[in-house]
């Protein structure tokens, strides 16, 4: 159930350059959030008709939500603004989250800020996994110590080489799912970035014949399924198309459903 | 409460209170129905539909501007058949006036919607679009010719009789020209603006934006052109005024009733907060009690220009 509310900022710590993590008090909210589900904010400091603006949900604790953003507009530089007391309107938890039952070892495939919802899925799927971080240079690799705290094996590969291995995301993850396809295991994925990685693991769930569950990024307005401003062309299991609603009917998307 | 009397008819159509939504910004009404109490509203009106499903425009479809937004959905939407078996339940079950906004690509289409439509139990009335900017073969087409309106309001009309409620297409010269020829064809009501069609260029690629190239503008930023509309069009409408355009709390909504209309539309506020349609009723309440009325009606066209 969805709630529209007045969020209390309890904190805001910048992290790595450009990307700052959020605490909102929000009742009712916070306690209903599922990893994979955002939330709609309505930003202070904007214009009072400004949009709104979606966020996935980095983690929940009681009635705090937290919120992992990076700074690319206006609208979330004026996030960096928020201090303890400052208030918000939040409409959520929106959308449907990843199962958190996985048939497979979880492989969570993040990319920049997408180790958000990543993060707060980790500490709530019942077996740990691998979780493979990409960024373009160490600046954008954020949240390793949360996994490694939850006692999760975190890969690392930036694309200028900064930190961990250098190149794309894929090379560890391909060399993950190769041993794990000698060891006999089935592995199940998890992503969250932007649509070229997102397409590469949905490839790489097709061949390797497990579920991959993506988190689509699309700009939207409503955030409830009404404007039909944020659709993805998609596949049912008889082959036939429809168009969904990222927000509505997503934002995690498993990789067969999608049409690219 | 009760010491007001809030009731509209808008050509036929019972409303309780003279807010409703505008097409395309409240989806079906239970897309919103866990953010706002959907039955306080005067009426529902729908996303617009045509004959058969239709895809809309591809991404993107919007854009934020100073003031509002720019859109090009395209109209999408599930056709008759699927908007009465997937959303008509929903809508009956709220007991709220329904407006169906219609769309077609020749007269015969829209006539024929009317026609299905009118079979459909709950459906209250017909919003016809022919000023969307964002459909070619549609929409557009037909609402920036007096001589076409006359045409396609009369042909829908012999098709159903439902209140029939054209939107006019606010970027014409003279709105009273489309007003007597919507009026003459049999129209029960009138319903403006539309959105203003727009553009924007992204300078870097220097592309447009959007996908569709040209949109839709709506936002704040044309409420004080849709009330001069109102106003110009009420000088020449026989039949009630729907007003939209940039509602984003009570006093755009009171600016339009003094203009002309009988009731609001509240848009592209619904986006941001979807509590504004009630905001919006409630002020208009304050606002009759606080200057002695107690009708809504008293306030429609109550203009002082001397």
């Amino acid at each position: 159930m969805m709630m529209d509310v007045t969020g209390r900022v309890i904190g805001q710590t910048p992290l790595k350059a450009g990307y700052w993590a959020l605490d909102v008090e929000t009742p009712g909210v916070a306690e209903a959030a599922q990893p994979g589900q955002f939330v709609h904010v309505r930003v202070p400091g904007l214009e009072p008709v400004a949009l709104r603006r979606p966020f996935s949900i980095y983690g929940a604790q009681g009635s705090i939500l937290k919120l992992l953003y990076k700074t690319v507009g206006r609208g979330t530089a004026q996030m960096n603004r928020l201090v303890p007391g400052d208030t918000l309107q939040v409409i959520g938890p929106l959308g449907n989250g990843f199962p958190l039952a996985p048939q497979g070892l979880p492989l969570l495939v993040a990319g920049g800020y997408g180790v958000a919802p990543l993060s707060f899925l980790a500490g709530l799927l019942p077996v740990k996994g691998v979780v493979l971080i990409g960024g373009r240079t160490a600046d954008d690799v954020l949240a390793t110590a949360d996994f490694e705290r939850l006692g999760w094996t975190v890969r690392v590969a930036t694309q200028d080489g900064s930190l961990g291995e250098a190149g794309l995301v894929t090379v560890p993850l391909d060399r993950e799912l190769a041993r794990l396809r000698e060891a006999g295991v089935m592995p199940e994925l998890f992503a969250c970035g932007p649509d070229g990685l997102l397409r590469a693991v949905g490839e790489r769930a097709v061949q390797t014949g497990c579920r991959g569950w993506l988190s689509l990024d699309k700009h939207m307005v409503c955030g409830v399924g009404a404007c039909l401003a944020c659709v993805q062309t998609l596949r049912r299991a008889d082959g036939t198309e429809w168009i969904g609603r990222v927000c509505h009917d997503g934002p995690i998307f498993e990789a067969r459903e999608i049409v690219w | 409460m009760s010491d007001l009397d809030m009731q509209v008819d808008l050509g036929g159509i019972r409303m309780k209170n003279p807010v409703t939504v505008a097409s395309g910004t409240f989806g079906y009404g239970k897309e919103y129905a866990e953010l706002i109490d959907v039955t306080r509203l005067g009426a529902i009106t729908v996303k617009g539909i045509r004959l058969q499903a239709w895809p809309g425009n591809r991404l993107p479809r919007h854009v934020e501007v100073p003031g509002g937004m720019v859109n090009a959905i395209g109209l999408q939407g599930p056709g008759v058949d699927g908007f009465a078996r997937d959303y008509m339940p929903f809508l009956r079950a709220t007991g709220v006036p329904v407006i169906v906004n219609i769309w077609g690509t020749s007269e015969e289409e829209y006539a024929e919607v009317a026609r299905r439509l009118s079979e459909v139990e709950g459906v209250s009335g017909l919003e016809l679009n022919i000023s969307c900017p964002n459909v070619k073969e549609g929409g557009h087409a037909f609402g920036t010719d007096p001589r076409t309106v006359a045409s396609l309001v009369a042909a829908v009309r012999r098709a159903t009789r439902l209140p029939l409620v054209p939107k006019l297409a606010p970027n014409v010269p003279d709105i009273k020209l489309f007003v007597r020829a919507a009026q003459e064809a049999g129209a029960d009501a009138l319903a403006l603006i539309n959105t203003l069609p727009a553009m924007v260029i992204d300078i870097e690629t220097r592309r447009p934006v959007l996908a569709n190239k040209v949109g839709g503008l709506s936002g704040p930023a044309i409420h004080p052109v849709a009330v001069k509309l109102v106003w110009e069009a009420a000088q020449a409408a026989r039949v009630p005024l729907l007003a939209m355009g940039g509602i984003v709390g009570p006093e755009q909504a009171i600016e339009f009733l003094i203009a002309g209309a009988s009731a609001v539309a509240v848009g592209t506020a619904n986006f941001i907060d979807p509590t504004t349609p009630l905001r919006v009723l409630e002020g208009i309440e304050m606002y009759l009690r606080r200057h002695g009325m107690n009708a809504v009606a008293a306030l429609t066209g109550s203009l002082r220009t001397e």
